[in-house]
């Protein structure tokens, strides 16, 4: 597997230190891996952290801005960041209201961002968590580790963001993150694996001829394999299961989102796919984000989130937003 | 077993974590996400350059050292979770100069507790605490019953072991294995395999200084 990259060993802080000469608008902590803005924190505003392992770009470091994230942690290539660095943006972006920690639901990420807020909370720092939990291919029960957190995490932050930009309190704008979560249900499909540079091979192995339904974004196979059909099929498959977890109605946000490895082409086919499945279902998709946001390395695929948006969540949609990954508005 | 064992165990861990790199490596890969051995390696050789360049007089300082620089350096699940096997060790062992079996004992039916409490974990939910727990209890019955270092250690490993290869038929119900459901069945959980590695590291010590 041929990567462009230094070396497995800078291949994180290659990318931090590029993010921070290509955008004026951050400011990185390269020793501690921890992207912010780069106007620093604002006085009386709740501070939005949020972090996991790298490999899912733009999705955290490209979501630092106006109107989403104040800061994010970059852990390795799909292993969560540390309580360390999770304190130190905390700190960084206290503005003396609180700080909302947007966490997806892995059990690692999980784990070091609990003690991170045991570690603010000794600092006097006020923390709330919303845990993000989208992925239908998981069924959530004692059996499992719960859903997994995927494309909602993106609507989240952005939405959150908004409402956190108004001055809004930490309690509410952590109900808005938890409401956003709730309202939102994604699915994904992978075509190819992908190569964890460290690992230097791929994760899994699909043959030519098949494909991996109910993928998260970590290269982890997923529930069951297929054989590859045309994308209108695959796509009957995602909305299907979405679907059956929570009926699609009403006015949707909708994303098609690439895996790091999927063409636009392929990405706006599928999204005519999905326009023509929720159409047919009587519903409508009021907003939609098409392209690459929350990734998996160079994994050939897709997924599809679907949030059931309420004319408040629309209105925080359409705030401005400026950041690296997602900027209209301003 | 002063600090200066201790430090020799934590140093065959990071031997053995880089040599098994890959292998571990390999089985989370059918599970999981590919990068256990690689973050066991990076933080193990992080307590490394810890220890070097801190002063540890006594066996919990070794081990509340050893658990805080994992907790700082590996993040994923196992930062957390071998970072708080060691830093409760660590705590169950005081400040005592020097440790007999029985503490050592105590302090891995504590590190057992932590990693079950923090990872929510019970056995036979394929995780490293299938490996932990009937090691740690085959451990403790030994030196109860009087068993010496090489017996009991010896009790301690094999348990690991069979632990380990149990987790091969086992529907994973914790962490990122738990997503493949059945699928999850017929590998072996890279946890339990890179526990029952620490616990041979620390079997593999005594016998050296025992010769």
């Amino acid at each position: 597997m041929k990567k462009l990259i230094n070396s497995p060993d800078t291949v994180v802080t290659d990318a931090l230190a590029g993010m921070a000469a290509a955008h004026p608008s951050l400011a990185v902590d390269l020793e501690n891996r921890v992207i912010t803005r780069a106007a620093g924190r604002a006085a009386g505003k709740v501070g939005l952290v949020s972090g996991g392992g790298s490999g899912h770009e733009p999705l955290h470091g490209g979501f630092v801005g106006y109107g989403m994230l104040d800061a994010a942690c970059a852990g390795e290539v799909f292993t969560s960041p540390v309580p360390d660095q999770m304190l130190v943006a905390t700190q960084a972006v206290d503005g003396g209201a609180g700080v909302l920690h947007i966490v997806k639901n892995y059990t690692g990420d999980i784990l070091n961002f609990q003690l991170a807020a045991e570690l603010a909370d000794d600092e006097d720092i006020e923390v709330a968590s919303v845990v993000v939990n989208d992925d239908v291919a998981v069924q959530d029960s004692l059996y499992t580790a719960g859903r997994r957190g995927v494309g909602a995490t993106v609507f989240v932050e952005k939405i959150a963001g908004a409402l956190a930009e108004r001055g809004a309190s930490l309690a509410e704008v952590a109900a808005v993150a938890a409401e956003v979560n709730e309202r939102s249900r994604s699915f994904g499909v992978a075509l190819t694996s992908c190569t964890v540079p460290a690992a230097g091979k791929p994760t899994f192995d699909l043959a030519e001829q098949e494909i991996e339904l109910g993928i998260g974004i970590h290269g982890e196979p997923g529930r069951t394999r297929a054989p590859l059909q045309p994308a209108g099929a695959i796509v009957e498959i995602v909305l299907d299961a979405i679907n059956a977890d929570v009926p699609v109605a009403g006015d949707l946000l909708v994303m098609v989102n690439g895996m790091g490895g999927t063409p636009l082409i392929e990405l706006y086919g599928a999204f005519n796919e999905v326009s023509r499945y929720v159409t047919g279902h009587g519903a409508r998709i009021a907003r939609n984000l098409v392209g690459n946001y929350i990734t998996s390395l160079e994994m050939q695929g897709f997924s599809v989130t679907v949030c059931h948006l309420t004319d408040t969540l629309t209105e925080l949609w359409d705030s401005p937003v400026d950041t690296p990954g997602l900027r209209w508005g301003r | 077993m002063n600090a200066e064992f201790f430090r020799a165990w934590i140093a065959e861990i990071a031997a053995v974590a880089a040599a098994q790199r890959d292998h571990l490596t390999q089985l989370d890969s059918a599970i999981g996400d590919a990068d256990h051995g690689i973050n066991l390696a990076r933080g193990f050789g992080a307590v490394q350059t810890a220890l070097a360049g801190a002063d540890t007089p006594t066996p919990g300082s070794v081990l509340l050292l050893t658990g805080s620089t994992l907790i700082s350096k590996v993040g994923g699940a196992s930062g957390p979770l071998y970072g708080t096997a060691f830093r409760r060790a660590a705590k169950a062992l005081g400040d005592e100069p020097v440790v007999e079996l029985p503490a050592l004992a105590e302090a891995l039916e504590a590190a057992l507790n932590g990693v079950k409490k923090l990872g929510a974990a019970s056995e036979g939910d394929k995780t490293m605490v299938d490996a932990l727990a009937p090691a740690v209890a085959a451990f403790g019955k030994a030196v109860s019953e009087g068993a010496d270092a090489p017996t009991a250690l010896a009790a301690l490993t094999d348990a690991a072991d069979a632990g380990a290869h149990d987790t091969i038929e086992m529907q994973a119900r914790k962490g990122r294995a738990s997503y493949l459901g059945p699928r999850s069945v017929g590998h072996e959980d890279p946890g339990a395999a890179s526990a029952a590695l620490i616990l041979h590291a620390l079997r593999d010590v005594a016998a050296r200084q025992a010769e």
